[in-house]
């Protein structure tokens, strides 16, 4: 009994190493074949996201968009003699799980960039990792200014790492935009400001409340949440008390539906703005019919309005997600579309087939794309910045998000 | 306006909650000396116990006053369901190992719960809503009373009263306290200690599921991962109060409920103080006020029910 048993395990072992085995030839096979047969050369496009959790509604979302290019590009066959896949890998919004994801795709050669991750706290565990192995990341959603700006972006910009860009504007940007709308066009003087502590929530806050206190507006109260806990009627009853109009809340959906629920029933009928991290259908489902009149920014003009996303959007349709594109999708897309244009590139310039240093080359590329994405033109600045630099009000209307105000963001004095 | 009653009130109606759910660490400890951490996760089933029953068994669109009871049927019967299976299948096969191991197996129940609703309850990966009472807010003075709250007020009490006839005036009650005096006494005396266990258990679960509920209708939403930390306050209340003793719990749980809000209230008031105040430190503060009890009065408020074991 104990023989065979010891026989089963030594099987399972050999075939196990055997797989292996076979996996690494079939890499290194694949590699070969692009000088040899050609057309052979299998290129990954990793995506980082929540793909479960809190935020998952989001990150399936991008995972899908992502999902959509790469199937539209090898349909196209845009760039010959390569196949495109993915490889997707759930983060859950932790920063932790978001290093050793960055480190398995450092880790596979085929891996030539990646889209994501969507949290800005995330993002900062990974840059370095894929900064030191030359590997291009471009996010469709970090809007922290620290990522591309350095940590003094206030002062003196520098940018910190090469190979990281994105797609979306940054909180520089999108906190005082919202600061401009909720003072000028929204009427309101007196604000509360709330944020998670976290990187994405503190840093929009922050900035939204500088531009707010520079147009003369008055911060009435401010307040850290717990996003682990559900129960804010603590603070809800200090925004009564605090007599305040408007409450500004940086951080993310699933802390700020209950927290606009707890806030008007605790009597105060006053409107809660935050950013793009609010900007999902399911903040209003959680907050139920007091998120009437809340507001968020997001990042660029809604997609279904512009006409190069018409096209996205029926493309998604038919690729029959389960899962809706979410915030993000439309800017996904765009991601992972910059590193496809950055692979034609480095392929066109090579003769048609890949580099053995593909991936610096890509990273390099990565920086001049030029091209007509599904959220406008998508380039990029000398920080890795997206140049376009478009944002949208949008306001909770009849149970779901209407487009209250589109514009670029000029700065105030 | 003078926000003092209405965060008192605010306290009172989240200690309610982890007091709720306190009792079952209490009891399971008072009779077996064991804590189940895996009892947060039973409050937590409770609540998707509720939920099934609105969003799978009844018709769409069932008034709440109907649906109301027929959930809490429903939490109470998962949650017993759980307890009981947790008790038979991973604590009875322990009761003689040493302490530790129960402890650590309880931790472990906590996760594969957490991850069974997880995995297999339908589109649990995010926050599901959870039906919410209908009907605005009432108004005391100026304190505001929420309609998901009504429900914590009326059942609180209630059950805190049919918990202190159940264990001082019925056969199994007093079943139950000769066991936690000294189960091989109560045993020879002729009690069946092993259903008396049982019977701890499965009142626990019951009155996490009560609690779940209430989770569910204020907040209007449940998860997975309610039941940690939630779990873990709801214990914290069991020791302040004193582990063991079931008015401790209920009484722990209130001061620590009104502790949090009165701490994210007033203490970024006290001069010097104002960057510990907001409510992400509410959780600290909480423990803050646990260990100052435990230095001055180490078997908690009410004392322990075990201490007098010999």
């Amino acid at each position: 009994m104990r023989q065979r048993s010891l026989i089963a395990i030594t099987a399972a072992l050999a075939a196990g190493a055997l797989t292996l085995t076979a996996c690494g030839s079939r890499d290194s096979g694949g590699k070969g074949s692009d000088s040899g047969k050609g057309g052979g050369t299998t290129v990954t496009i990793g995506v980082d996201a929540p793909l479960t959790g809190d935020l998952s509604a989001i990150g399936l979302g991008i995972k899908n968009s992502v999902d959509l290019a790469v199937n539209t590009a090898n349909k196209k066959n845009y760039v010959k003699g390569v196949t495109f896949k993915i490889e997707a890998k759930d983060d859950q919004a932790q920063p932790s799980s978001g290093q050793s994801n960055a480190t398995a795709f450092v880790g596979d050669n085929s891996v030539l960039g990646v889209v994501g991750p969507l949290n800005s706290s995330v993002a900062q565990s990974m840059q370095k990792v894929f900064d030191d192995a030359k590997l291009v990341e471009v996010s469709p959603a970090n809007t922290n200014p620290a990522l591309t700006q350095g940590t003094n972006w206030q002062t003196s910009k520098a940018r910190p790492y090469k190979s990281y860009f994105r797609t979306a504007t940054t909180d520089a940007i999108q906190g005082p935009f919202a600061a401009q709308y909720v003072y000028n066009t929204a009427k309101k003087t007196k604000v509360f400001v709330i944020d998670d502590k976290k990187t994405y929530g503190a840093g929009l806050a922050a900035t939204f409340t500088d531009e707010f206190k520079k147009l003369g507006g008055k911060v009435v109260g401010t307040e850290h949440i717990n996003p682990d806990t559900k129960d804010y009627s603590a603070v809800a009853t200090k925004v009564k008390s605090s007599g305040a109009d408007v409450v500004y809340y940086g951080g993310e959906y699933p802390q700020a539906g209950p927290l606009s629920k707890q806030i008007k029933s605790a009597g105060a009928n006053v409107p809660l703005v935050g950013g793009d991290g609010i900007y999902d259908p399911t903040f209003i489902k959680l907050a139920g019919s007091a998120a009437t009149g809340d507001l968020a920014t997001s990042v660029g003009a809604p997609v279904e309005t512009l006409p190069s996303a018409k096209q996205f959007v029926a493309d998604y349709k038919a690729g029959g997600y389960k899962e809706d594109y979410a915030a993000y999708g439309g800017y996904s897309y765009d991601s992972a579309w910059a590193i496809i244009e950055a692979v034609k590139k480095v392929v066109d310039d090579n003769g048609g087939k890949l580099p053995s240093d593909a991936r610096a080359k890509v990273t390099a590329a990565v920086q001049n794309v030029s091209f007509d994405g599904v959220t406008g033109k998508v380039s990029f600045d000398e920080y890795g910045d997206a140049t376009n630099k478009q944002l949208t009000v949008y306001k909770v209307d009849g149970g779901a998000w209407k487009a209250a105000q589109s514009g670029t963001y000029n700065p105030s004095s | 306006m003078n926000e003092l009653p209405q965060q008192l009130v605010n306290g009172l109606l989240l200690g309610s909650m982890y007091g709720l759910v306190a009792i079952g660490y209490t009891m399971v400890y008072g009779i077996v000396q064991l804590i189940n951490f895996a009892h947060g996760e039973i409050f937590m089933t409770g609540a998707f116990g509720a939920l099934t029953v609105y969003a799978y068994i009844l018709p769409d669109g069932t008034s709440m006053w109907v649906a109301l009871p027929l959930m809490l049927v429903g939490a109470v019967l998962v949650a017993v369901l759980v307890a009981v299976g947790a008790e038979r299948f991973a604590y009875r096969p322990l009761r003689t190992a040493p302490r530790l191991a129960p402890l650590i197996t309880a931790i472990g129940l906590s996760l594969a719960l957490q991850q069974a609703v997880w995995a297999w309850y339908p589109e649990a990966k995010s926050a599901r809503t959870f039906p919410t009472i209908p009907g605005g807010p009432f108004t005391i003075g100026n304190v505001t009373i929420q309609t998901g709250d009504i429900f914590l007020v009326v059942a609180a009490p209630l059950s805190m009263a049919f918990l202190a006839y159940f264990v001082m005036r019925t056969r199994t009650g007093r079943g139950m306290q000769a066991t936690a005096q000294d189960p091989d006494t109560a045993k020879l005396m002729g009690v069946n200690t092993d259903r008396i266990i049982v019977i701890a258990f499965a009142l626990g679960a019951a009155f996490a599921a009560v609690g779940g509920v209430a989770y569910g209708l204020k907040y209007g939403q449940i998860d997975f991962k309610m039941g940690f930390l939630l779990g873990l306050k709801a214990f914290t209340a069991a020791v302040l109060g004193g582990i063991g003793n079931i008015y401790g719990a209920m009484l722990g749980g209130l001061v620590l409920g009104v502790a949090e809000a009165l701490s994210t209230a007033y203490i970024a008031n006290i001069p010097g103080m104002d960057k510990f105040g907001s409510q992400s430190w509410a959780d600290v503060w909480a423990f803050v006020l646990l260990i100052l009890v435990l230095l001055f009065r180490p078997q908690g408020l009410l004392g322990e029910r075990v201490a007098d074991r010999a």
